[in-house]
């Protein structure tokens, strides 16, 4: 199986319903995200996104519905088949998530060492080449503890590339980067995206910023997507709970809060509340 | 009633602990042939759990050996007998002391250092990155570290005890003037084969034992700063009540 799938939507998702505890996240997911272009999730902290990317993963299984990457129908894959499938996506995790027992160089090396049996030359040639891509081809011999959390991302991404992936995945790239490390990821990912002919997947909450990359978007809330499309459309929409995310106004239908029982009985301790 | 339920409840608990740990244990085994094919990763590890835990293993041989040598000779001596002195110290340490201590030793240096190592990885996404680029954690970080504590056990045990009898030497020949052929030769008439033997099978369930906890109560951990640190502790002290039990079992099957 590939994940050269028919032209189209890359990734699919059906009907996806996922709960933690007694906490509905998802309650009839529906997702299809275009090939070769940057896809954009969206939505307020707590909704589920990073749920949603290990779902794509595999990482998580949903109650119900269908999770399709490519040819692989994700939930029911066994689990050499899930990493046959992994081997041909890139995930930057929120943190970057990089070895810390291992140099820049070999963490991006990390990949090609474990599944490949390239002789050092090439993969001493691959590594400063995808080093080089983020910028940061000077750092190969320091160590994860000696970088800043935006170098510690960019190493992240050169890592997330190596294997040469069809997708690529984005946990909230753009947290608590400066302006200039902000600008340096949002051109990276156009750029990957395209030169790389991938498929990108970005979850965040900063609208601006994914006005500049993302070519499709979605908006996650209360465990559904209520909207989507080109993201200068969403900008434009007039619908309440669109305009209050996007350009964000504290009041809206979007809950601010997660649920709880009263205040004022929380406070004092009175009654039961909801859960 | 209530303390009824609550010895129950811990009962429970306890069994299941120990069913997750005896499967986290039986995946170890089917994936180490193929751990055993990279052994460059598990002589990397034998490395790190052995020079971790040489030194304070070495320290604390030679003061138990300084101890049983003193006890040993004045207990000895009200007999008359200072003279199987190399004998009954060589005896105590091959079959009890050696692995015993040596086990809880390496839960405190090497087991912790384990379990915080895997649990930091955890917490800290290592191990889902890994994941995702479709390196499986369990062959990759918990099965060499496992393999190497094993495999580095037996060894660390033979060092102890070698020091250990060293310390006894040095106050039965050295200080007390036992005669040096005698304490030697008592040494080889009084420890049989079986002895060695039983000291060697010691020391490999107690390295599977206090290997397998570390991996497992790290791997396990509630991935955050808090969940680290309990890991740690939860090591050490379930690695030296289980050696303990599994000393008591085995010396007993053995008798
Ligand atoms: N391990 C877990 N156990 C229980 N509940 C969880 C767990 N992880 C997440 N949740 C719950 O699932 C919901 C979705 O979490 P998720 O991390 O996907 O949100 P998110 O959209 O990525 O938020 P953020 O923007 O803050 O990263 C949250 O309400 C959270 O309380
Ligand atoms: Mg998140």
């Amino acid at each position: 199986m590939t994940l050269a799938a028919p032209e189209g939507n890359l990734i699919e998702l059906r009907g996806v319903r996922f709960r933690r505890g007694n906490f509905r996240v998802f309650d009839g997911l529906d997702m299809a995200i275009p090939k070769g272009k940057v896809t954009a999730v969206m939505g307020p902290s707590g909704t589920g996104k990073t749920t949603l990317l290990r779902l794509i993963t595999g990482q998580l299984k949903p109650d119900a519905g269908s999770v399709r990457v490519g040819e692989y129908e994700v939930p029911s894959l066994s689990l050499s088949r899930l990493y046959e499938m992994r081997r041909q996506m890139g995930m930057l995790f929120q943190n970057g998530a990089l070895l810390t027992d291992f140099s820049v160089f070999e963490n991006v090396a990390f990949p090609l060492r474990e599944h490949t049996r390239l002789p050092d030359r090439l993969i001493r040639h691959i590594v400063l080449t995808k080093l080089h891509a983020v910028g940061l081809r000077g750092a190969a011999e320091l160590f994860p503890g000696e970088l800043s959390g935006g170098m510690n991302r960019r190493v992240a991404l050169a890592r997330a590339i190596v294997m040469d992936p069809d997708i690529l995945i984005y946990d909230e790239p753009f947290v608590g980067l400066d302006p200039i490390s902000m600008g340096v990821i949002v051109r990276l990912i156009r750029r990957l995206n395209d030169a790389l002919g991938l498929t990108s997947v970005v979850v965040s909450h900063d609208v601006r910023e994914l006005e500049l990359v993302a070519d499709h978007s979605f908006l996650l809330a209360e465990g559904r997507v209520v909207a989507s499309g080109a993201h200068r459309e969403l900008m434009d929409e007039d619908s309440p709970l669109v305009r209050q995310f996007m350009h964000g106004e504290a009041d809206g239908p979007v809950a601010y809060h997660f649920p709880a029982k009263d205040y004022g009985d929380d406070l004092f301790d009175r009654g039961q509340g909801p859960r | 009633m209530g303390l009824i339920r609550e010895i129950g409840a811990t009962l429970v608990a306890f069994l299941r602990a120990l069913g997750s740990m005896a499967i986290f244990l039986g995946r170890l085994i089917i994936y180490a042939p193929a751990g055993l094919l990279r052994f460059r990763l598990v002589v990397q590890q034998v490395h790190n759990t052995g020079s971790l835990s040489l030194a304070i293993i070495m320290l604390s041989g030679f003061f138990v050996g300084l101890v049983l040598g003193l006890q040993g000779f004045d207990l000895l001596r009200r007999f008359n007998s200072e003279n199987v002195l190399g004998g009954a110290v060589a005896l105590g340490l091959i079959k009890e002391l050696g692995p015993v201590v040596t086990a809880l030793l390496f839960a405190g240096r090497a087991g912790t250092a384990l379990a915080s190592e895997i649990g930091l990885m955890k917490a800290t996404d290592q191990l889902s990155a890994m994941e995702m680029m479709a390196v499986d954690p369990m062959k990759r970080v918990v099965l060499p570290r496992f393999l190497g504590g094993v495999i580095a056990m037996p060894f660390l045990v033979a060092i102890f005890t070698a020091i250990g009898i060293f310390g006894a030497w040095m106050i039965g020949v050295a200080w007390m003037g036992v005669d040096p052929g005698v304490f030697w030769s008592q040494m080889q008439s009084l420890v049989s084969m079986d002895d060695v033997r039983e000291g060697i099978f010691k020391s490999i369930v107690f390295g599977v034992a206090a290997s397998l906890v570390a991996v497992y109560e790290g791997y396990t951990a509630w991935p955050t700063a808090e969940g680290v640190g309990r890991a740690t502790t939860r090591t050490v002290v379930i690695t030296a009540v289980s050696v303990l039990i599994l000393d008591y079992m085995i010396t007993a099957a053995l008798l």
